[in-house]
């Protein structure tokens, strides 16, 4: 591309560096703290904001009408009681999963190039989590309630019922939730306190020094904030595979033809982290532009990326292969109509699309000058993020719509509603993108210092 | 740095001739207590070799202050251990059988309820939530014990008042020896830091 620096040479995976040569500790402060602190915020960000902003709106009308009116807004209805909420929930959830994978996996596994994308990524968790959690609450019937599901002493003297998935779902997710806004918190302490130093306003001054909570980087405090945060990579690890296993819990557990899989759990794991990085990719791309930091997020992360998604975009083709071959070889009369019918009952355009989406189109990624063209990557990964929410659809609608019985079936059809609180989501999804970029260092200012080479200690 | 040019450090008290007399000492404000002298480094090598260096030379109150985590730095000062991977393992404990014995009780004790003829204690349904709540706890626990034994939040520090200590979150490198280290001594302890190639070395108050 003819964005990257000139001497970065022929672009090449091994080649490539993870910093761009030539920065410092200094360079590195200024540049990152300086989009926060000192640059005029750009006309798009205003523009962007903006535009998210009024989408958010539509999120907090349907709610609105939704409280007065009860989800018949939406278009569930037996057979089809899960349509749009619980598919955009697991899509929601699904990108967040990324966001935990490049910050703790990719940190036990030493890969220094997480370093550059981990801060953002891990907002674009939190956010999409936030996304995620509003679907089922709203999709209780009454919201107001959802405190129930949580286990307290209460006058009606009842517990709840934690043999079902779907509380199981109430803690994964609370769970995740928590320990990603810990995560995320803990890796900005040092960062705050980099951006007090540096602010020159005293309201940011004041803002800043009371999250960084008195950080001095002490030579004590840093071993045991190191110990903390590799503990909780280590916890998260096992806690980001656990909330998709759960969610696909949701549906495994169920005796529906198309949902009683066993391999559901790595199924989903590996879609939520084929999403996760497509979306990561569909941001940081634009971002990187915008904000010139292809110093920082050089071709080797989107090379790497663009890996991580073919290859987990690999697992999930052969999740659709063998989803096919159960539904033949268990020789049951209606695991096989449910692999027929979504070949060829109505819904079948969606199944195509979700074909050519999820696994026809990441194969360009093998060939190095796609995976290298920054745009046909970002479209690729625009394709797979429409591909995985036509996965969620398929698996979710087609499944329902015709089980056991003919006479049950039926067809659904997401009202004006369902889109307008899904737009609405991905408006408030923006909307707190937006302020992060804004407010808060998108790349994690310390963890970069570490990879310069000025930070080698030489005895 | 020189565009980080900053008010000079005054260390001591302007000591008058007539200092003697009980009037004009009452006018003087007490004299600072000295929190330790602290001395600035360019680069991580420097940091750590000078650390190193003051350790052999026997003091051990001392700590360094660096933009970022350095491993040897920690090692260099005698900070190796942390009590933190224990405290993490006993939220894990606590927050597992917590969880556990939670649904139990609800489940078996509580509020029996026959759910499609499976048993009341049915274990392996439990154990979902029960991984759950060990990972909520446990990191709680990481967080909160970093925070506690690292006595944070704590807005003020005397390191704060050290000269161009506003760089050790950018590009600087700071060694302080506290006044309480028994081999203290005002001068002495100064003399040691500029032989170990200490720049700006300087008296912190508290």
């Amino acid at each position: 591309m003819a964005d990257e620096p000139q001497n970065l040479g022929p672009i090449h995976h091994s080649t490539v560096p993870v910093v761009a040569p030539g920065l410092t500790f200094a360079s590195v402060t200024d540049k990152i703290s300086s989009i926060v602190l000192k640059r005029k915020t750009p006309l798009w960000w205003f523009l962007g904001f903006a535009i998210s902003f009024i989408l958010f709106q539509l999120l907090l009308l349907t709610i609105t009408k939704l409280l007065f009116e009860g989800i018949g807004l939406w278009g569930v209805n037996v057979p089809v009681a899960w349509g749009m909420d619980i598919l955009n929930f697991v899509w929601w959830i699904g990108i967040g999963h990324a966001g935990t994978l490049i910050s703790a996996i990719l940190l036990l596994l030493r890969q220094k190039w997480r370093t550059s994308i981990n801060r953002f990524a891990e907002a674009m968790t939190l956010f999409a989590v936030a996304q995620a959690g509003m679907y089922p609450i709203m999709h209780l019937g009454r919201p107001w309630l959802a405190y129930w599901l949580f286990p307290y002493p209460n006058t009606m003297g009842i517990w709840p019922q934690f043999r079902s998935p779907l509380m199981w779902d109430v803690f994964a997710v609370s769970t995740y939730a928590t320990v990603s806004a810990m995560f995320w918190f803990v890796g900005l302490i040092p960062d705050f306190a980099t951006l007090r130093d540096r602010a020159r306003s005293k309201p940011f001054q004041l803002l800043y020094g009371l999250l960084a909570m008195g950080w001095r980087g002490s030579a004590r405090h840093w071993h045991r904030y190191e110990m903390a945060y590799l503990l909780l990579a280590g916890l998260a690890t096992p806690l980001v595979l656990s909330v998709h296993t759960i969610v696909s819990f949701d549906f495994a557990v169920g005796i529906i033809p198309g949902w009683h899989a066993t391999i559901f759990p790595p199924y989903f794991v590996a879609g939520a982290i084929y999403a996760g990085f497509a979306m990561v990719l569909l941001l940081t791309i634009p971002l990187r532009k915008l904000y010139g930091l292809e110093n920082f997020i050089t071709m080797r992360h989107m090379h790497n990326m663009a890996k991580v998604m073919l290859a987990t975009g690999l697992i999930v083709g052969y999740g659709y292969v063998m989803e096919a071959f159960f539904g033949w070889y268990s020789g049951n009369h209606y695991e096989r109509f449910m692999i027929w019918n979504r070949m060829h009952g109505p819904y079948s355009g969606y199944y195509w699309a979700l074909i050519l989406c999820n696994i026809i189109t990441p194969q360009f990624l093998w060939i190095k000058r796609l995976r290298s063209n920054l745009l046909i990557l970002w479209l690729i990964s625009l394709v797979v993020s429409i591909g995985m929410w036509l996965e969620r659809f398929v698996i979710v609608v087609t499944s329902l719509h015709r089980d056991f019985l003919p006479s049950s079936w039926g067809m659904y059809q997401p009202s004006t509603w369902d889109w307008t609180m899904f737009i609405g989501t991905i408006g408030f999804f923006f909307t707190l993108l937006f302020l992060f970029i804004r407010f808060l260092p998108m790349i994690s200012i310390f963890e970069m210092r570490t990879i310069l080479p000025e930070a080698e200690v030489e005895e | 740095m020189s565009d980080e040019k900053r008010e000079s450090f005054s260390e001591t008290e302007p000591h008058e001739a007539d200092d003697l007399h009980l009037s004009v000492s009452r006018r003087r404000r007490v004299a600072p207590t000295l929190y330790g002298i602290m001395g600035e480094f360019n680069n991580p090598s420097d940091l750590v070799a000078a650390a190193r260096r003051t350790y052999e030379a026997g003091y051990r109150r001392i700590n360094g202050y660096s933009p970022y985590p350095i491993e040897e730095l920690s090692e260099a000062i005698g900070f190796t251990r942390t009590s933190l991977p224990l405290i993490v393992l006993i939220g894990g404990i606590i927050g597992g059988l917590g969880g556990f014995f939670m649904q139990y009780w609800m489940e078996v004790i509580a509020y029996p309820l026959n759910v499609g003829g499976k048993p009341y204690n049915s274990w392996p349904a439990f154990i979902p939530i029960t991984f759950e709540c060990t990972v909520l706890v446990a990191a709680f626990a990481a967080v909160l014990g970093m925070l506690v034994l690292n006595k944070l939040p704590q807005p003020y520090h005397p390191v704060f008042n050290a000269p161009n200590f506003a760089l050790a979150t950018r590009d600087r490198f700071f060694l302080v020896i506290e006044a309480n280290d028994p081999r203290f001594n005002h001068d002495e302890t100064t003399q040691f830091l500029n032989t170990v190639g200490a720049r700006n070395v300087s008296d912190v108050e508290i």
